[in-house]
């Protein structure tokens, strides 16, 4: 094995065991720690496939801002140990048990794919090009992608426009009832 | 086995090596300094017993430390609250990876540059680490089980999340002059001398910077988190002995590591007036080694100043600053400069549009907040969260 499988495998272990985390702790903030781990073995994965402003985004974004406010809102509303009983109720649960279903007849497909149709010299191709990575993204999304790009700023503007009508209108009731 | 970087391997340890004891020894110094300098500016002496001119005191502190009881309280989360100092300390102390501390040195006939990893991300990276910093406070503050601590803890997190905001917008104009993301590119692109730095042509964005670093790094006038008169001593209010020196020296590892940024991104990085290049290929990569320090010193010293010059920021007034003018003036510096960079193309223009860009959005927004009625004496903001965070907790 060369040193980077035995990374690749340390990463995917360290997600895997962070994402069981997740769901096993009690105690939502350690559930929200081991999603912080799996977001680190994440982004390593993505530095060994050459990704690496991928990488440095997933942990701005997700480890370093979503999850800060999942604390944030964890502590502030002082959640306590979820009771084993009545946490999940029974609707919930087919939900779940239907969305597991899918998740794992789509990873059996990604496996069977992968085994009958080993990628081999694109790999290589991905690696020499790692110094252009960023300015390759840069390029795809503001020439290719160009409206998609514009369309999920507008849709990010929308739920900001939301918040702040939601907010206004909560301050001004409370103003009402004083 | 010819390939071997046996070369890179061990000049990568060694500059390891160097760089992780300088910036131990460098918060030594900090200490030191800040007793000292805060003392020459109230009048006083200061700690000038142990060593001369106090030098020693550090490691009389440390010794203090190490020797103090490690008292771990009863109704801690244990785990958590063991692990918090480690989780400040390690992102302050692996962000300098990126830094390049200087030019490059030729030794034996290969060339050595002055920085541990010249990554092709080099700003994303210092930007990912430096928001992990967070954890470190918002989980020792909700560890501690303690009122005081966690109300430091929660005032630090929406702080840093408020100013990560300008840290990040603030270096995109860099960017776009630059068309770089290395550190090492960024600092090379800017000349030899003070007029062709970066903070000269982003200047409100290097202040907006700068002010949202001071913001980052907790320190006065942003040191909500720990503010004694209200918190105790906020979120390390429970630790003692090592664990409270590792947030201790976490923050001014920040500091150090902050400086050195701001050195490279605004400041000409090793660039001092040609003198760089004086001297062979060891000598002058020696010398800009010796120039980013010195500025990182000064720097430095600039930070110890405004601690003692500026009074702490209230609550709301912190937001206010942070939403209100160091946002507008991050986003705007964005707009002119790519607009100005495009149609004109001069450094120059850049840069007086900048200025005047940020000084009518300054004034827009001081016109807006003064023409604002009245709030009512209790705001909104505090009567919400204070409160029903302290219920929560009993």
């Amino acid at each position: 094995m060369n040193p980077e499988q035995i990374l690749f495998f340390l990463f995917g272990a360290v997600s895997l065991i962070g994402a069981i985390a997740v769901i096993s702790f009690r105690h939502p903030i350690y559930s929200a720690l081991s999603l912080i781990v799996t977001f680190f073995a994440q982004a390593g994965l993505f530095v060994l496939l050459g990704a690496h402003f991928v990488a440095a985004v997933q942990v701005i974004v997700y480890a370093g801002a979503i999850m800060v406010l999942f604390l944030f809102v964890i502590m502030l509303l002082n959640l306590g140990t979820l009771s084993a009983k009545g946490a999940i109720s029974g609707k919930l649960k087919g939900f779940a048990v239907i969305l597991g279903i899918l998740l794992a007849i789509e990873g059996v497909y990604i496996a069977v794919n992968a085994i009958n149709d080993p990628p081999d010299a694109s790999a290589e191709a991905a690696t020499e090009s790692v110094n252009t990575t960023t300015y390759n993204i840069g390029e795809l999304l503001f020439n290719e992608y160009l409206l998609p790009f514009e369309v999920t700023s507008l849709i990010l503007l929308a739920a900001l426009i939301g918040v702040i009508v939601l907010v206004k209108r909560e301050s001004q009731a409370e103003n009402e009832i004083q | 086995m010819e390939n071997f970087p046996l070369f890179l391997i061990i000049s990568s340890i060694v500059k390891i090596l160097i760089i992780a004891h300088m910036l131990i020894i460098g918060v030594m110094v900090m200490i030191w300094a800040e007793r000292r300098v805060s003392g020459w500016m109230q009048d006083r002496l200061g700690p000038n017993r142990v060593g001369p001119q106090g030098l020693l005191q550090p490691i009389a502190d440390g010794l203090k430390f190490m020797f103090k009881e490690d008292l771990i309280p009863n109704h801690v989360d244990k785990p958590l609250y063991v692990l918090a100092p480690a989780m400040l300390l390690v992102p302050a102390l692996i962000t300098v990876a990126v830094v390049p501390f200087g030019s490059s040195i030729e030794l034996f006939g290969e060339t050595i540059n002055l920085q541990i990893a010249d990554l092709n991300i080099g700003i994303l990276y210092i930007l990912a680490i430096t928001s992990l910093g967070v954890y470190g406070v918002v989980l020792g503050a909700w560890a501690s089980n303690n009122k005081y601590s966690l109300l430091g803890g929660l005032r630090s997190s929406a702080q840093m999340i408020s100013y990560e905001l300008t840290l990040g917008l603030g270096i995109i104009g860099i960017l776009m002059l630059t068309s770089s993301l290395s550190l090492r590119t960024i600092a090379i692109e800017q000349g030899a001398y003070p007029w062709q730095w970066n903070f000269l042509i982003h200047f409100p964005a290097f202040l907006a910077f700068t002010t949202a670093m001071f913001a980052e790094t907790n320190r006065l006038p942003f040191d909500l988190a720990e503010a004694e008169q209200e918190l105790v001593a906020g979120y390390h209010t429970e630790y003692s002995s090592m664990k409270f020196a590792m947030f201790f020296m976490a923050e001014y590892m920040n500091m150090i590591v902050g400086s050195a940024v701001v050195v490279t991104l605004f400041l000409g990085g090793w660039h001092f007036f040609g003198l760089e290049n004086v001297g062979g290929p060891v000598w002058s990569g020696i010398i800009s080694f010796g120039i980013f320090f010195v500025k990182t010193a000064i720097f430095l010293f600039v930070f110890i100043w405004v601690r003692w010059t500026l009074p702490r920021f209230r609550y709301d007034q912190l937001m206010n600053f942070g939403w209100k003018f160091l946002l507008p003036v991050a986003l705007t510096s964005i707009v002119v400069t790519g607009t100005l960079w495009i149609t004109t193309g001069s450094r120059l223009v850049v840069g007086i549009g900048n200025v005047v860009a940020a000084f009518i959005v300054v004034s827009i927004v001081a016109g807006l907040l003064v023409m604002q009625p009245p709030k009512p004496a209790i705001q909104d903001s505090e009567r919400q969260i204070t409160p029903s965070a302290l219920d929560a907790i009993e």
